[in-house]
């Protein structure tokens, strides 16, 4: 499709609660390409958690009330594989016969998984302007399987000429999350996550992105439990922190203008970098 | 209080050396599909053409059961039909009983397991000996199989040459492989000579010619079906399929996903019993169909899926899970993700409906499945089937829902689908926290606790004006 001028984003209930800073750093990136953002205040979760507990009714109740957020034929970004994939690939199957399954339908066909949304909608063109970093990826399962748009995350981070990537072994492997499954079967997820996080730290990657909150949270915990952590940063949060130049103004993002007390430590990091880099102005766009 | 399950998976992830086996085991096996699949569209065209056929038989299965029937009855072959395990150990037993057999030798069945076959057979005083080497190891070491495919696949050279020491004390110890081979095969060579009735399963039957057709790689199976007088297959009445042409490419895609390997050793096609003339065989051949629960899976438009496979073993190969906790953590025949979604089917949500839990849902099942099976869709729907009473057909549904979790959902779902309960913001968060299935120890035991956000981003959001509509 060609470039919207307008798009709606779900802020899906983790990023909302956990990473907030993602879904700011998300909307930021979409509005420098010129796109408005309208985030509508009466969203709350997918209803993810409850479909794959087998709770139809409850999970469809909530679905019910997301799918009535989004009337404007315009798409829909949602920083998340799973939650995207909930939408695009289960809101169908859970309104199937339903009154507003066409309604479901609809809004199904117009979601797209941010990096998808920035790839392939808005050509995006980055321009690193941090310092030489070297990352490790986690493509998470839904972005992988269920949207098939893993790859997108990694187009994005090659594009950053400071950014090298290191691969972990088994790499398409899940980190063990599941959602109520790391509650469920406890066991099981921690020595999946574990195993993850040794391929991970056995990069020796300064930093951890992903373009799902779940995953983040869930090799990110394991690194923070076991201490000497390799930040974990959401894939929205690194780009706007690898490409933003605090000095310029930028066209319609008003974000910029105002200061977070909420900011992340790496952001306050990255933006004491940015301000000793000279020519950033002229070249980022 | 800690499930049956999970006190076996808790035993099994504290097993080092077999943790490691079944990973190495693993990592050789998906690397070895990956390299007979090079060019994804083709196995994007080949596995839509194997699930055709597969898809195909099934829309026609009581058409075409009555087919191979006739056509195995003129060809000599006697079918027998048996609704329950207890009816197929029952017959096996009467056509032994009749030939005055006392000795079985068997090639590899998986559905001579769901019988519980040498255990029967035991029972009355007959000698079940399994010959396919992995099913030969087990039964010295009184074990069931931990993959549908390599069934010892658990055990590493070193236990298998210390078994073998313990067992025939007469042959000097090796951990070599060849030699622990040779010396399996010699102790069996006699085996085949003196028993009288060979069983074996079955992985396709084909309806248009009557034609059974069993794949292996020792010679064990050919062994089993051509040296002893009587031949018994055994084999669930899904693995029928309509013509003659739709074996090369079944064939084809069941040993590259499963061993990696272009064609196994051995093809054998078993059409009738010998012939005059003809200078082997069997004089008898059988073949017991067994239901076992598969036509009411048969009935569910969507569970019938689950009839489609192939027996392949790849969705076990590439399942995260599985590859940890290894086969005898599922404590059914059948593990990895096709187990979890056949067994509870079959036996009951209620006996077996924790298994659907055995699952991220990340997708490396479906995504490798020969035949395409939706396995995380039908996870999901035995995860339904189990929390809502009379769902379906499938024995056990609503057996897993429990008073406390169900009302746990209901507020959630209430508080989630009323916008201004769900912006209460943190209070809401930590709600939902609280609503988890366990507690937060489950969570905290390897990680750290999840730290929200001072603010929202619903909070931040509105602070910095983006547009609401």
């Amino acid at each position: 499709m060609s470039k919207p001028d307008t798009v709606y984003f779900f802020g899906t209930c983790l990023i909302d609660l956990i990473y907030p800073q993602a879904g700011v750093s998300a909307i930021q990136l979409i509005q420098r390409e010129g796109v408005q953002v309208i985030f509508p205040q009466a969203q709350t979760c997918c209803g993810q958690p409850a479909w794959n507990s087998g709770y139809r009714d409850e999970a469809r109740a909530v679905a019910r009330s997301q799918i009535a957020l989004f009337p404007k034929p315009i798409p829909i970004v949602i920083p998340s594989g799973s939650c995207a994939g909930m939408m695009k690939t289960h809101y169908p199957e859970l309104f199937a016969g339903q009154p507003d399954e066409a309604q479901a339908l609809e809004v199904a066909g117009r979601v797209y998984e941010l990096t998808e949304f920035l790839v392939d909608v808005l050509h995006i063109e980055l321009k690193d302007l941090g310092e030489p970093v070297k990352v490790a990826v986690h493509t998470s399962c839904s972005s992988r399987r269920e949207m098939g748009v893993a790859d997108r995350i990694e187009t994005l981070l090659d594009q950053l000429a400071n950014v090298t990537k290191l691969e972990q072994i088994r790499k398409a492997e899940c980190c063990g999350f599941g959602g109520t499954f790391a509650v469920k079967q406890p066991e099981i997820s921690a020595s999946m996550v574990l195993e993850k996080v040794d391929t991970i730290r056995a990069t020796q990657a300064d930093r951890l992105v992903g373009q799902d909150a779940g995953c983040l949270m869930n090799i990110g915990g394991a690194m923070e439990k076991q201490g000497a952590a390799i930040p974990h940063q959401h894939i929205a949060e690194f780009l706007w922190e690898r490409t933003n130049m605090a000095s310029t103004p930028l066209p319609s993002t008003p974000l910029r203008n105002h200061s977070h007390r909420t900011e992340r430590p790496l952001n306050e990091a990255a933006a004491r970098s940015l301000s000793g880099v000279e020519g950033n102005k002229e070249t980022a766009q | 209080m800690i499930s049956e399950f999970r006190q076996h998976v808790i035993e099994n992830l504290a097993k080092p050396k077999v943790r490691a086996n079944f990973r190495k085991a693993m990592d050789g096996l998906m690397q070895r599909r990956l390299d007979q699949f090079p060019d994804p569209q083709e196995l994007d065209r080949i596995r839509t053409q194997a699930q055709a056929i597969r898809a195909n038989a099934l829309s026609k299965l009581p058409e075409l059961l009555e087919q191979l029937e006739a056509r195995l009855t003129a060809n000599g072959i006697h079918v027998h039909w048996a609704e329950t395990t207890e009816q197929a150990n029952q017959t096996v037993l009467a056509i032994m009983q009749q030939h005055d057999a006392k000795t079985l030798i068997k090639g590899k069945s998986m559905v001579s397991e769901e019988m519980g076959l040498n255990h029967f057979l035991e029972a009355h005083g007959i000698d079940a000996l399994e010959s396919d080497l992995g099913e030969f190891i087990l039964q010295l070491a009184h074990e069931p199989p931990s993959h549908i495919v390599a069934p010892a696949i658990h055990k590493s050279r070193q236990d298998v040459a210390k078994l073998f020491n313990e067992k025939f004390p007469d042959i000097p110890y090796t951990e070599n492989i060849d030699e622990l081979t040779q010396a399996a095969r010699t102790i069996l060579r006699d085996k085949f000579y003196s028993a009288d009735i060979g069983l074996s399963g079955v992985n396709f039957a084909v309806a248009e010619t009557g034609t059974l057709c069993l794949v292996e790689n020792e010679g064990n199976g050919r062994m089993s079906t051509t040296v002893p007088r009587v031949h018994i297959a055994v084999t669930g009445i899904e693995k029928v399929v309509e013509k003659f042409s739709d074996i090369p490419p079944l064939l084809s895609i069941l040993t590259r996903s499963a061993t990696g390997q272009p064609i196994t050793t051995y093809f054998n096609m078993i059409s009738s019993p010998r012939k005059p003339g003809e200078k082997d065989g069997p004089e008898e051949v059988h073949l017991v169909l067994l239901d076992n629960g598969r036509s009411n899976i048969y009935s569910d438009p969507e569970l019938l899926a689950t009839l489609r496979c192939i027996r392949c073993g790849a969705c076990m190969n590439h399942c995260p899970v599985y590859t940890r906790i290894g086969g005898h953590s599922y404590g059914t025949v059948y593990p990895g993700p096709i187990g979890i979604i056949l067994e509870p089917q079959k036996a009951g949500l209620d006996v077996h409906g924790e298994l659907t839990q055995a699952s991220t849902l990340c997708g490396a099942c479906g995504e490798v499945c020969p035949v395409r099976i939706p396995i995380p869709t039908l996870i999901n729907r035995l995860r339904f089937e189990g929390v809502r009473k009379d769902a379906s057909t499938t024995p056990g549904t609503g057996s897993r829902r429990k008073l406390q979790e169900a009302a746990a959902w209901k507020a959630w779902s209430w508080s989630a689908s009323h916008p201004a309960v769900y912006n209460f913001g943190a209070t809401a968060a930590t709600r939902l926290q609280g609503m988890l299935p366990t507690n937060m120890s489950a969570w905290t035991n390897v990680r750290s606790a999840p730290k929200l956000a001072e603010k929202t981003l619903h909070e931040r959001l509105k602070d910095l004006g983006v547009a609401d509509e």
